[in-house]
């Protein structure tokens, strides 16, 4: 029978299957941070049950991080405590962990892959939701609550049931400034934020053949934004040139053993999926979002419509935006470039492309974080920390930052960001923040300009 | 975990669509290590505003509902995988959230803690928001082992889904661990063989 690259990933990890209920999948690589695993290594202790494989599970404190001065001891007792438990608890297990001030440090959907951890026809999770990201590389990747993080420490498994699948195939040529955010944002906007529950979706179509690495994660890492456990993409040269020398990458003869196998994982060509969209690469424009979840986004030139429920009016009154009205030349005092969406090289390349030889506006505080200590070093050894430093742009220490504010990094009351992040949930970024969602070089231009604009006009 | 069989209770309306788990539980209480203490500030923000001053008319905050259900608009618990959401709604003493869609991760998170997250028609969410709104003294049955969730008052009920392996984990208090830990020998099996 046909298998998709979901089928065929996913039988191969069935461990066994509970009658009329849910399989035991095994899980290849377990990622974890301090945020949501504190509460199952209590748990394990207090059933005084050993942690099954630690060689499989790997560490990095992210979430709860200060952005600046990272060799200083941190100053909030919460967070302080939080990353300490985090470094006891893997010691005391044996589990590599990637501290702050690590070489490797990092966004654990960012860290992760550039290590070359994340490879094709993986089981891979982690307590957090945007574990997505990894789906990128063709393997199977999503996120849990800690309750799951026990069970995996437990056993290595989940008991799971086998999600539905779903294709969004997008064919064409992306214009020019239409990058792979403004790709995901508008299949969220046209999909909405619950039609992938309970589906895990693959990416296909040339629009992603073509894309970077760097691209496909950003697209497969807003999976769960239109409600989906996972999205994933079919590996191919792309991928196996990513992955070849990474650090823990195979190497030599494995990896070309690795190579053909990956190569049988794509979805066969007959293959039946549960749901299927298609959209053209010629109607995607720039996006921006206006309201409180993320598939409320619309084209940078389109203006915000009007709906009669009283979910769409809080929502817009939260923003302060109005039915009908465009965002082009919206005042905005905060940009974030950053998050595990878009705080890889490639993102921070196309913003100082675009910023180099220019000054960031007055009115405007721009952070730009990135997603770990290499993407970091690279920027320096790039010549971009230059160019940004130049435009009075502010680069900060890797970390999650401003992208959910569990440290300082926060957008003041009512004040509007224009991020990069996946997330405009009311107060996400700050309390009484409103997040504007948009592609790192959106977000570079109105650091810029100090307010929104078409984008599109500025392009030569 | 405790075990989950009938509940009468009365419920409390919270008529908001796409509830995500920042606002049940906001990042900056997620600095704990343990799962205590969430209960206190779940719905942070839209029960309190940002000097602390209570938000009389968030319905949580309103006199006239109590109860451990709360009926909640569509598309429940979306957002970041949070197992804190699940804490801070059980912390407060939820032990069912009445939807008419909830999301993935959410589902399994309330699951695992007892927190039964009971998915109705459209319709029946209708009736059920708007009577409670109107009539808070409304008592709520809701049957695990029957899986029904009835209005008696006004004599309307709808039965609900729920998979047979968690419906029976719910019923008897167990968790996925112990479940687990029993297959521990097949899992070695199989490590070896894909070795
Ligand atoms: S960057 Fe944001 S979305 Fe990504 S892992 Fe960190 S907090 Fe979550």
């Amino acid at each position: 029978m046909s298998k998709t690259l979901f089928d065929k990933i996913w039988d191969q990890h069935v461990v066994d299957t509970i009658k009329e209920g849910p399989q035991v999948l095994y899980i290849d690589k377990h990622l974890i941070h301090e945020v949501t695993s504190p509460q199952a290594f209590n748990e394990l202790k207090e059933r005084s049950i050993p942690i099954f494989r630690p060689n499989q599970i790997v560490a990095t404190a992210d979430h709860n991080t200060p952005t600046i001065n990272q060799h200083l001891p941190i100053k909030d007792k919460l967070s302080k405590n939080q990353l300490e438990q985090l470094s006891k608890n893997c010691f005391d297990n044996n589990i590599t962990l990637y501290e702050l001030g690590h070489k490797y440090n990092g966004i654990v959907h960012v860290m992760a892959p550039e290590l070359g951890i994340t490879q094709p026809g993986l089981t891979m999770v982690c307590g957090d939701s945007h574990t997505s990201t990894h789906g990128a590389f063709g393997a199977i990747a999503f996120g849990i609550g800690t309750s799951q993080v026990a069970q995996v420490f437990a056993s290595q498994c989940l008991l799971l049931k086998k999600p539905k699948s779903l294709r969004v195939t997008v064919n064409g040529k992306l214009k020019k400034g239409v990058l792979p955010k403004d790709v995901i944002l508008y299949i969220i906007s046209k999909l909405g934020t619950n039609s992938g529950t309970g589906y895990f979706c693959e990416y296909a179509g040339n629009v992603f053949e073509d894309m970077s690495m760097e691209g496909r994660m950003t697209v497969c890492n807003m999976s769960i934004e239109m409600g989906a456990r996972g999205g994933m993409i079919a590996p191919d040269e792309t991928t196996f040139n990513y992955i070849k020398d990474r650090q823990f990458a195979p190497k030599g003869t494995d990896f070309d053993k690795k190579v053909s196998y990956w190569k049988t994982l794509p979805s066969d060509i007959d293959a039946v999926f549960d749901q299927e969209y298609i959209f053209d690469a010629d109607d995607i424009g720039p996006m921006v979002t206006y309201g409180t979840n993320p598939g409320m986004g619309i084209k940078i030139t389109e203006t915000i419509p009007k709906e009669n429920n009283s979910s769409f009016k809080k929502s817009l009154e939260y923003m302060n935006f109005e039915a009908g009205s465009s965002l082009i030349d919206q005042r905005i005092n905060y940009v974030f470039i950053g998050s595990c969406t878009n705080s890889r090289i490639e993102d921070f390349r196309v913003a100082a492309n675009f910023i180099k030889g220019k000054q960031k506006a007055d009115n405007v505080t721009a952070w730009l974080v990135p997603g770990s200590k290499q993407v970091e070093t690279q920027i320096i050894e790039e010549g971009l920390k230059e160019i940004f430093e130049n435009a009075g742009f502010e680069l900060r220490q890797p970390g999650c930052s401003a992208c959910l504010a569990m440290n300082d990094d926060k957008i003041p009351k009512g004040e509007y960001c224009v991020s990069t992040s996946n997330r405009n949930f009311e107060g996400r970024q700050g309390q009484g923040s409103r997040t504007i969602l948009a592609s790192p070089l959106v977000a570079a231009a109105t650091a810029v300009e100090g307010k929104i604009i078409d984008i599109t006009k500025h392009l030569n | 975990m405790e075990k989950f069989i009938k509940i009468i209770s009365k419920a409390i309306p919270l008529a908001i669509e796409n509830v995500d788990t920042d606002q049940i539980i906001p990042a900056r209480f997620l600095k704990a290590t343990d799962k205590k203490g969430f209960g206190d500030n779940v719905f942070r923000d839209w029960r309190f505003d940002k000097n602390g001053n209570t938000n009389l008319e968030f319905s949580l905050n309103n006199d006239l509902y109590s109860g451990s259900i709360l009926i909640a608009g569509d598309n429940f618990g979306c957002g970041s995988s949070r197992e804190h959401a699940a804490w801070a709604l059980v912390g407060y003493g939820f032990k069912v959230i009445v939807s008419s869609f909830f999301a993935d991760i959410f589902k399994g998170n309330a699951l695992n803690n007892g927190l039964l997250p009971l998915q109705v028609s459209p319709s029946f969410l209708a009736v059920l928001m708007k009577t409670v709104k109107e009539k808070p003294e409304t008592k709520i049955e809701v049957d695990l082992e029957n899986q029904t969730i009835s209005l008696s008052d006004i004599n309307v009920s709808e039965t609900f889904e729920i998979d047979a392996y968690k419906k029976t984990c719910m019923i008897n208090g167990y968790d996925d661990i112990d479940y687990l830990l029993s297959k521990k020998e097949m899992i070695e099996a199989f490590e070896s063989l894909r070795n």
